[in-house]
């Protein structure tokens, strides 16, 4: 802080106003560009949200019921989980295939530590945890020391992690879990269930990282220009391998609520979920280029997904057909997006 | 005076004569704030336009509104008398006007031939025609004077040959107008004068060109008209050769104004920065030097001598292979940026796109960047406080626009200032400069120069690396020149003279390198360089 409390001013050449650079003008044009500018802060996607969900609440009498709204939100916990690592991922301008396997390899150890090792089930279950933030490790170091790309590295961590997952039990799962494992997915605080408010809350500690602390938003730098951050003295093989292992992690949390939620360990359960996951943090408005993107978006575009999924169930639209409206809807995300970002250019 | 001149040579409509590519009225504005107010320039076939003005005067928009990269809210333009209405840069292109920007864009994996004819590359039997486009690449980067080999890739090229490449670029359409936006703030003495070559030789073609430079002495050398711009309206136009340097400043900013280099105050007797040994196999070797508190130590030679890539190993971006580095005395371990801003080295580097900011934030989050730990308390960084610190840097430094929309939509001079301001939140033991006033208008520079040499006086050791001989010179207490990746001295600022520095820079320089042009810079630079001290 030194120069500038010190209050040293170089000599200017003159005195006399700036002038070089415009300043608005007249008042309208000042209301206008800020009319412009808060119409520029809601993100496109919550517009999308608002459209699907008016329409559906005409369409369907049940929509609209709290009951269903709920259960809206349970059924988008796992998946929503692993889009707050996802979207830091690619946030760094990376992605992570391997999360999917990763929930089925988290969910297998647990599962297998306890019934087959016979470990108490807290131990058990930190195990999988920690099982789940080994593979994100391993996937930050292939990619910040190792120079792998991304795609390259998760792409051999994916098939790995969901080899092993097969192969501990050889295909089979694992049932009969302590009650209170099953009743986090069962029970609700103030009328909402448990692993509700456990992905709320992670989107909201997540947020606040990005936001307000320096290497959450040293993740944007890095994402924006490598470089650039780099010589700006920012760790950028330290935040690649914290955010992989982060991911990891929550991708191990989302297989627990599976898991809880089944009272079975699956060795292929996610095995659908990875293009969900990339499918909310697109919908949501981030740049899969890095640098761009907010966790507002995303769990905006989750919700988009999971009201979309409900309300074509309800409406009986063949489960075949879910997955077109899926893509038509990241399309047309996509290219809304791209519109406003071009903006300034 | 200013006035009385400006109508001498306002004669284009009044002869209804209608060569040449002719703008009436242009505007702009972007989010409501206009940036360019009824601009009319006739650019006449053979002619050369010289256009000046301030950092943020409009003259990159005027430029972009030509050659259709963005459009304009008003005005119209014609060529030959028929409407010009440019929708995008390939219709500039096709009604034969090429623009050569102030931001270089390539693509780094592809060849410099194929970045030089992409988007036309010739096909032969369905592939591309390597062998064409790399003869046909040779030739037109043989005009600029680049022997860059136009077969490798772009990646890894400094910002001089990619400038180079630029041009060529541009030369390969043919085009029949050729705007130059600020090429010579990226090339050395040597390069510039290529350029100037080939735009006298254009300009014998009847090719109608604008040159953009913040340089006035090269605008006076290069045009045959100066334009002037200022807060995005014409000031008036006159031959270049009526008009002299200090009047192209006062039409600039609109009042007098003395652009004078002060001999800097004394060093202290304290070593700031002891470098010994330091050598990087293959780039440089031998590098010894200490600079003092309060010295301003400048790094010259020709582009590619090696200066970048000694300061930036000093800074931590790049690994030394051998070498000593004591900051205050303390030998330090430097083994990555972090850790030479921990030891209180702060780098301003040249490439301000590539390795100074992320266009696509804010200015204040690009200035608060590196200290978003020092400006947080409890963990916490608030937008306040990066907004303040932001704000009190632009006062500081007079930096001109909104430092809260993205900083790759400020005029480039202002870029630059952002990137000076990044290094200035906390004032660093070692402060070095690559290229510190690349893009920045005179009354700018003046508030740089001044800046460097208050940090310097309140005892930070600055180093200046830079190819205007003429800033190096009149900022530094000593200056090192390099030539081929080694020291070739150290001197003194009474013995570094012009001549000298030249001497040493041209010095063993391996036989590729175009070593004619810059002895006939040197005279001029002997004239500046006299003018400037008294
Ligand atoms: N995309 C944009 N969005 C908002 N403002 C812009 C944009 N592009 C340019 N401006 C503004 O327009 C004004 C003129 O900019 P311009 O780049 O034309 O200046 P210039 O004369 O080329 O300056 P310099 O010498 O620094 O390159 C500046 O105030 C700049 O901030
Ligand atoms: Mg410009």
């Amino acid at each position: 802080m030194a120069i500038i409390d010190r209050n040293m001013t170089p000599p200017r050449p003159d005195s006399s106003p700036a002038h070089g650079e415009v300043a608005p003008t007249s008042a309208a044009s000042v209301n206008t560009s800020r009319f412009r500018r808060i119409m520029s802060q809601i993100p496109g996607p919550l517009i999308g949200l608002i459209v699907i969900f008016v329409a559906l609440s005409f369409l369907s009498p049940y929509f609209l019921t709290p009951r269903n709204l709920l259960n809206i939100l349970s059924q988008v916990s796992a998946v929503g989980v692993m889009s707050v690592g996802a979207l830091l991922i690619i946030l760094l301008g990376g992605i992570d295939l391997s999360v999917g396997s990763v929930l089925a390899l988290s969910s297998m150890s647990m599962a297998a530590m306890y019934k087959m090792a016979g470990w108490p089930f807290e131990v058990a279950l930190l195990a999988g945890l920690i099982v789940g933030a080994l593979v994100g490790l391993i996937n930050g170091i292939l990619t910040a020391y190792g120079k792998l790309q991304p795609f390259i590295a998760t792409l051999a961590t994916m098939s790995a992690a969901a080899g092993l997952a097969l192969f501990i039990t050889n295909g089979n799962p694992i049932t009969g879990f302590p009650d209170w494992f099953i009743a986090i997915t069962a029970t609700s605080i103030l009328g909402i269930p448990i692993e509700g408010v456990i992905l709320v809350a992670i989107f909201a500690i997540a947020a606040f990282w990005l936001k307000f602390r320096p290497s959450g938003r040293a993740l944007y730098a890095i994402g924006g220009n490598e470089e650039v951050a780099r010589l700006s003295g920012l760790p950028v093989r330290r935040a690649k391998i914290l955010v992989y292992t982060i991911a990891g992690l929550l991708a191990a949390v989302a297989g627990l609520l599976v898991t809880s939620r089944l009272d079975s360990a699956q060795p292929t359960a996610g095995a659908a979920d990875l293009l969900n996951v990339i499918a909310v943090v697109v919908i949501g408005g981030a740049s899969l280029s890095g640098g761009s993107g907010s966790l507002l978006g995303t769990f905006v575009g989750l919700l988009i997904i999971g009201v979309l999924n409900n309300g074509m169930s309800l409406l009986n639209v063949s489960a075949n057909l879910q997955p077109v409206v899926i893509g038509a809807v990241i399309a047309a995300a996509v290219l809304t997006d791209r519109k406003s970002s071009r903006r300034h250019t | 005076m200013v006035q009385t001149l400006a109508h001498t040579t306002h004669d284009g409509q009044a002869d209804g004569d209608s060569a040449g590519l002719i703008c009436t009225g242009l505007s702009k504005s972007y989010w409501g704030v206009p940036v360019l107010k009824d601009v009319d320039i006739t650019l006449r076939p053979g002619n050369v336009i010289g256009l000046i003005g301030e950092n943020g005067a409009g003259k990159s928009t005027t430029s972009s509104i030509i050659a259709g990269i963005v459009e304009a809210n008003g005005g119209s333009m014609t060529i030959d008398g028929i409407p010009y209405e440019p929708a995008r840069p390939s219709d500039a292109l096709k009604n034969g006007v090429a623009l050569i920007h102030q931001e270089i864009r390539m693509v780094p994996e592809l060849s410099v031939a194929e970045n030089i004819f992409i988007g036309r590359l010739p096909r032969r039997r369905g592939v591309i025609d390597r062998n064409r486009i790399n003869d046909e690449a040779r030739e037109y980067l043989e005009l600029v004077g680049s022997q860059t080999d136009p077969r490798r890739p772009v990646a890894g090229l400094s910002i001089a040959a990619q400038q180079e490449i630029e041009i060529a670029r541009a030369l390969s359409r043919e085009p029949k107008y050729i705007i130059f936006d600020e090429p010579s703030a990226s090339l050395g003495q040597a390069e510039t004068q290529h350029v100037f070559a080939q735009i006298a030789a254009l300009r014998q073609r009847g090719v109608g060109i604008v040159y953009i430079s913040h340089r006035l002495e090269e605008i006076k050398e290069v045009a045959d008209t100066i334009v002037c711009l200022r807060d995005g309206a014409l000031v008036g136009n006159w031959p270049a050769s009526e008009i002299t340097k200090d009047e192209m400043v006062k039409a600039m900013v609109g009042r007098d104004f003395v652009f004078s280099h002060r001999a800097p105050k004394p060093a202290t007797s304290e070593v700031a920065l002891s470098v010994t040994g330091l050598s990087k196999a293959g780039v440089f070797a031998g590098i010894d030097f200490d600079v003092h508190r309060g010295e301003i130590f400048g790094f010259a030679g020709l582009v590619g001598a090696g200066r970048t890539e000694v300061v930036r190993t000093i800074a931590g971006a790049d690994q030394a292979d051998a070498g000593e580095i004591k900051v205050h005395g303390e030998v330090v371990q430097i083994r990555n940026p972090r850790s030479g801003i921990d030891a209180g080295i702060a780098m301003v580097p040249e490439d301000r796109k590539g390795q100074g900011l992320n266009l696509d934030r804010t200015g204040a989050e690009n200035i608060t960047l590196p200290w978003e730990k020092e400006l947080s308390s409890a963990g916490i960084i608030t937008k306040k406080k990066v907004t303040s610190t932001a704000n009190k840097l632009r006062d500081f430094l007079d930096i001109r626009g909104r430092l809260d929309i993205p900083v790759g939509s400020l005029s480039g001079g202002n870029q630059q200032k952002v990137l000076l301001a990044k290094w200035l939140v906390n004032e660093p033991k070692i402060l070095i400069l690559d290229e510190p006033t690349r893009g920045v208008d005179v009354g700018a520079k003046m508030t740089i120069y001044e800046t460097i040499r208050a940090l310097a006086e309140t005892g930070v050791g600055v180093i200046v690396v830079s190819s205007e001989l003429e800033e190096v010179l009149g900022l530094s207490h000593r200056v090192l020149v390099m030539s081929g990746g080694l020291q070739r001295a150290i001197l003194d600022r009474a013995d570094a003279t012009p001549e000298a520095v030249m001497a040493l820079a041209l010095s063993n320089v391996p036989k590729e390198s175009p070593l004619e042009s810059p002895i006939d810079g040197e005279a001029e630079y002997q004239t500046t360089i006299r003018t400037q001290e008294n």
